[in-house]
Parts: structure tokens; sequence; C-alpha cells
């Protein structure tokens, strides 16, 4: 029996490969539009987008919000990472890609010379959310931050949280670390911020993945760290505003450029957007801005599309999705936790739409 | 038992029936060239997969030389050495062998030497439930449920054990409920199934006209057991071990959930550690350039690894299984 067995799976197995074979196949012809109606208002066929996880939520709740005005298209937007959006561009299996960084240096050549627009999305606070007993309000600056998340401020009674927290009283309990396992946009704006606001204390660099200290606890996803900070006394962790939220978690005020502290919140993110410099392909970093009422924790999200399409037809529909994602789709930001783009961003990212072309 | 031997010599004489003189029809000539071309697309696949990650790897392996294997693994410094996620890998493998090994052969020998066969069935039936478990299953299973429940036990040993020298150094502290040993319990579970089974078909093998001899002198049921089933298994025992490390090392998402993703060298079995496939799904996401490249090349090395393990482990059994017809 156990022979027959073994036999039968020998059989299977090159007909699931060639199955796999199939279906990658089949995949990868699924972009682009289908039949072009030629009216204006109407618009049929398929967008593909995929990237960051931090535009994931809003990306799914304005497609469903898009259905309305556009009934017969379809807009899909898978997550997989800021980095697998942008491969996946240069790669061309998608109409477009959503990235919390520019392109780095080291793709550029990935994208053979062609023209990439950047449609700034949304902005966003990262928290710096913890577990403590008894501390519901806490105030923390970036040099602060950066010694407790280089593993250099055991303590929650330490000198220097003591010192931004006269009044509070704050437990010897040890600090645990919560940070994230997968290489992740929140992080590489979260160090961002910390190499830029705690230049001389911060050691650990700017990247998608740090070295944390060893004892520090590793979550998948923003959701998976915050799990680890509500279930661990004494630990303290940088989640995304929304799904700090979502778990109920406590956060600190944080210390901006102008000295002010300042809590995470939709509106002092919006504000930290309002004074960055807006270089000319709309690139910037929110991150430590000089506005006294921003959050200095604050990241943003760009939707990257080439300039240059293949069809008329895709042409329309990417124009049609990427307006309403800067025009009414903001709306949807604030109720989701993340923050709507201010006026100075969102005006020069409606401008660059007439770009796409065909 | 008498009817597998039966089988054994059934299956050569079979073969005559081919050699009728009518010539093949056209169903049977296309039936074969379609299995012997689905059985080279495998292999073709195989190759063109080892193909093109060396090739996505190349920046990796241009960039750091031999500095492949160094030991720090900081993308924001640009440094990918590999060696902390060999060490990681290799530990939870080790580990998973000394939990489930002992278990699984004794589970083969309960169901083919100790216990009737109508009982045996349904404990079969019950271990091979267990390779039905997707693995991310026993991922959140682990971090959820067991990671937070044996973390206390940890924090207990390592206390206990702190300062004692080699103790000490094994199971003292920092202690987490994400570490290597709970990779390795968890990888220990994944691989019970597979070596139970194997095993089980190999000590299934050991004629009977043996072991009742065994017992006619006299021999108690250990003692038959360490005398004719011991010898005439070992070797197909050890390829399924080999081929549980295969499965072991190769597991990804169930240890990137539960070993607690952190680079690091160290004797500390209750620590946070990493394995390679482990870093390979959880950075892959966000790496660009020489990053990912080193994320590939990892995957590369994991590939040559595990299809070492196996031809390795085939050949054991293959030997032994020989060794057994008297060839």
């Amino acid at each position: 029996m156990q022979r027959q067995r073994i036999r039968r799976t020998a059989v299977g197995l090159p007909v699931v490969a060639m199955a796999l074979v199939l279906a990658a196949c089949s995949s990868s012809t699924t972009t682009g539009g289908g039949s072009s109606s030629g009216s204006g208002s109407s618009l049929s066929g398929t967008l593909n987008g995929s990237g960051s996880t931090f535009q994931l939520t809003f990306q799914q709740s304005a497609i469903q919000a898009f259905k309305a005005i556009q009934p017969n298209m379809t807009v899909n937007y898978g997550g997989g990472g800021s980095g697998k959006g942008r491969s996946d561009l240069a790669a061309g299996v998608v109409n477009f890609a959503g990235s919390d960084s520019p392109i780095p240096s080291d793709e550029v050549a990935n994208f053979k010379g062609k023209t990439v627009l950047y449609f700034p999305i949304m902005l966003g606070p990262i928290t710096m959310s913890y577990n403590l007993s008894g501390v519901s309000s806490l105030k923390l600056d970036p040099a602060t931050i950066a010694g407790i998340f280089q593993g250099k401020i055991k303590t929650w009674n330490d000198p220097a949280i003591k010192a931004l927290n006269s009044g509070v009283n704050l437990p010897s309990t040890p600090i645990s670390l919560a940070v994230r396992s997968d290489s992740s946009g929140t992080t590489a704006n979260f160090s961002l911020f910390l190499t830029l606001a705690a230049a001389s204390t911060w050691k650990l660099g700017t990247s998608s993945t740090i070295n944390w200290p060893s004892s520090a606890h590793a979550g998948n996803g923003n959701g998976g760290v915050a799990q680890i900070i509500k279930s661990t006394p004494g630990s303290i962790g940088y989640v995304d505003y929304a799904d700090a939220k979502a778990a109920g978690l406590t956060f600190a005020s944080v210390k901006n450029k102008s000295g002010n502290f300042i809590a995470p919140s939709p509106s002092s993110a919006s504000a930290a957007g309002s004074t960055v410099t807006l270089k000319p392909d709309l690139t910037f970093a929110a991150a430590w801005s000089s506005n006294p009422q921003a959050y200095p924790i604050t990241y943003q999200s760009w939707d990257l599309v080439y300039q240059k399409q293949s069809s008329a037809n895709t042409t329309k529909m990417l124009k049609a999705y990427i307006s309403y994602l800067i025009g009414d789709g903001q709306k949807l930001l604030t109720t989701l936790g993340y923050a709507p783009l201010p006026a100075n961003i969102d005006s020069k990212a409606k401008a660059q739409l007439s770009k796409i072309g065909s | 038992m008498s009817t597998a031997t039966q089988a054994d010599q059934a299956a050569p004489g079979s073969v005559p029936a081919r050699g009728l003189t009518a010539p093949r029809g056209l169903a049977d000539r296309s039936f074969q060239w379609l299995a012997l071309g689905a059985g080279l697309l495998v292999l073709v696949i195989l190759v063109l997969i080892a193909f093109s990650t060396t090739q996505q790897a190349w920046p990796w392996f241009k960039t750091e030389g031999l500095g492949i294997f160094g030991t720090v693994w900081d993308p924001a410094a640009n440094k990918f050495g590999a060696t902390p996620f060999i060490y990681g890998t290799f530990v939870t493998g080790v580990i998973a062998l000394v939990v489930a090994v002992p278990v699984s052969v004794a589970i083969a020998l309960l169901l083919t030497q100790v216990v009737p066969y109508r009982i045996a069935r349904p404990i079969v039936y019950v271990v091979d439930l267990l390779a039905v478990v997707p693995s991310v299953v026993w991922g959140l299973w682990g971090i959820l449920v067991f990671a937070p429940w044996i973390q206390h036990i940890y924090a207990h040993i390592g206390s206990a054990v702190d300062g004692i020298p080699v103790l000490g150094a094994l199971f003292g502290p920092p202690t987490s409920g994400a570490s290597f040993f709970t990779a390795g319990i968890i990888l220990a579970f994944m691989i019970t199934p597979i070596v139970t089974s194997l095993s089980r078909e190999v000590i299934a093998t050991v004629p009977s006209i043996d072991r009742e001899g065994a017992y006619a002198l006299g021999a108690t049921r250990w003692e038959m057991i360490r005398g004719v089933v011991q010898p005439h298994s070992q070797g197909g025992v050890v390829g399924a071990v080999l081929l549980g490390l295969g499965r072991a090392v190769g597991e990804t998402i169930a240890a990137a959930l539960v070993i607690g993703s952190s680079p690091t060298i160290t004797s500390h079995l209750f620590s946070t550690g990493y394995s390679m496939p482990a870093v390979i799904a959880n950075q892959f996401g966000e790496s660009t350039g020489v990053f990912k490249a080193g994320l590939i090349g990892l995957g590369v090395l994991l590939f040559a690894f595990t299809i070492i393990i196996n031809v390795v482990a085939r050949a054991i059994v293959d030997r032994s299984a020989r060794r057994m017809r008297g060839e």
C-alpha cells in the first residue's frame, strides 16, 4: 500500500510543477488595461499595484470607495513592502508601486533610464508606544529615544528619562525593546528620524533593517510589534499610529525641532508635512520637521508610476485612480489613523498628474 | 510481514510482461514521452532556479568575496556576513534532531515491534496529522502560546545555572521566549512525522525470520531490537534523520516567527537568534542592492546545504536498502 502511495505522488509532482509554471506565465500577462472604452468618463480595465504595507489599509479602503466612481475598473494592491513594490515596477509586473522612501541610488539602474513620477499619497506618525503600569503620560526627546533603542538606557527610572518627566513616578522596571523582525519602511523612517535628530548619539545608521541590541523582542509588522508591547510590561517600541490606536496602546509625546513636546496624531503629522522642502520630483522627508506644531517622527509614502505609459487606457486609468487618491480619497485617511497631505504638497501632486502620458 | 517480502519478489517478476513482442501503441509511447518530459521538467526547473538565483546573488559574492562568511549582518552599515544565519540554522537543526529523533525512533519501534497492527494504525494516523499542520500555524502557535509559556521556564533554568561553567554558557541568561531553543522545539514537532514514518518503513523491512530466530534463542524483546532490528535498520534510520534535518534547515515561516530575529552568534540557546530561511522571509520586502543580493545569496547557500543533506541521506538509505536485500 505504501509503495502505491509513493508512486502516485511521483506522478503528481511534475503535474504540480507544470501548473505552477503555467500560473507564473499567466500572472505576468495580467497587467495592462483591458479594452479601451474611448469614452472619457467610464473606464474599464485593471490596474495592479504592490509595495508599501504602510499604504495597504488606505489602498484597500480607497479601492472599495473608488468602485462607486468607476464600477468597471478593477484596482488591485498587494503589499509586500516598498522594496518589492519598486522591483515589481522595474520588472513591469505592476502599473504603480507604493514606496515609503525615494528610489535608492543603487536601484536607479533597474528602471533603465525611464522617468518615474512620485505621487505623495499620505503621511503618518510613528508612535513611541510603551507598556508601563501607572504611567499614562510620558515625554521623550530624540537623544533619549536613541539611548533607549541602543540599549544604553536600561531602566525606566534612568536619569535621562526622569529629567524629561518631572512629577511622573517612574518605576525601576527594566526597559525591553520591541522592534520589527521584518525589513520595513517604518524602521527606515524611524532610523532616519534618529539620524537627523540625534546625530551625535545614534550609531546604528538608517536602514530598513537595523542591527538592534540582541535583547530586543522582534515582531512581524506593526501589528506584531504592538502585540509584543501589549503583552510585555516595561516594553517600548515604534509602531505606526493606526496600529497603535487599534491595539489600544499608550504612546509618548516627543520633543520636536522647536523644542515642543507633541503627541502623535493625524493633525500633528500633517503639520510636519506643511513645512517640508519639496524637491522638484516631489520627494521629501517629513521626519524632524521645523514646524512648531509638528510631530517629529512622521513618515510619508508615495505611489510611483512611469511617466510614459504603453497604452492610452492605462494612462486614463492611472490618472483617474491617482487623482482620486490625492483628491477625495484623502478624506478617508484621518478615520483610518493616517494623515492627509497638507495643501502645499497636495496641489503639487495634482499638478503633476498631467505629466503621465502614453 | 511475509506479504512485504512477496511484494519485493513480485516486483522484478513483473518486468517480462513488457517484453511481449507486439509493437507498442501510440498511447503507450505518448505516455512514455509525457512522463519523461514531466520528469525532465522538474530537473530543468531546478537548474534554472539555481542559475538565476546565483546570478541575482552575484553582486553579494562579488562585493563581499570571502566576507560572505563574515560574522556581522548590518544592512545599515553595509555589512553582509552570513555566519550568524548559518550558525542559527545549524543550531536549531541540531536541537530539533536531539529532541525529535529519540521520540520518532521510539514511536517507530512501538508501531512495528510492540503494538499489533490494528492499534498501530490510528497512532500512525495521528502522527501523520502532525505533518498536515501548516508551518505558519506552528509558528503562530509557537509565538502566541508556546513562547510566552516557556519563557518562564527558560528564566528559571537560566537563573539556576548562571555561573556554572558549561551549563551557564548554554542555558544561562539572557533568556527570551523567542529563541534558538523554541525554534528547535517547534522544528522538532514538524520533523517528527517524516522521521517516524521513514524509520517505521525501514524497521518494517527487518525479516520476520530473523526476529523469530532471535526469540527462539531466548532473546527478550529489547535484546531482539538491539541484536536484530538495530543492525538491520541503522543506516536507514540515519538517512531518515538526515531527511528530517533537511526539512528542519529549510523551514522558513515557523522559524521566522519564533527564533527572535537577532543576527547574533552566541552559545546561549535560550537567547534570540536567526536562521537563513527566516532572515530571507523577514527582510526581503524592503531590501535593495547588495542587501537584496545577499538575501538571495543566503538562499543559494541554503539550496546547496539542503541538496547536500538530501543527497547524503538518500545515499545512506539506498546503501542500507541494498545491503538489506543482500546485494
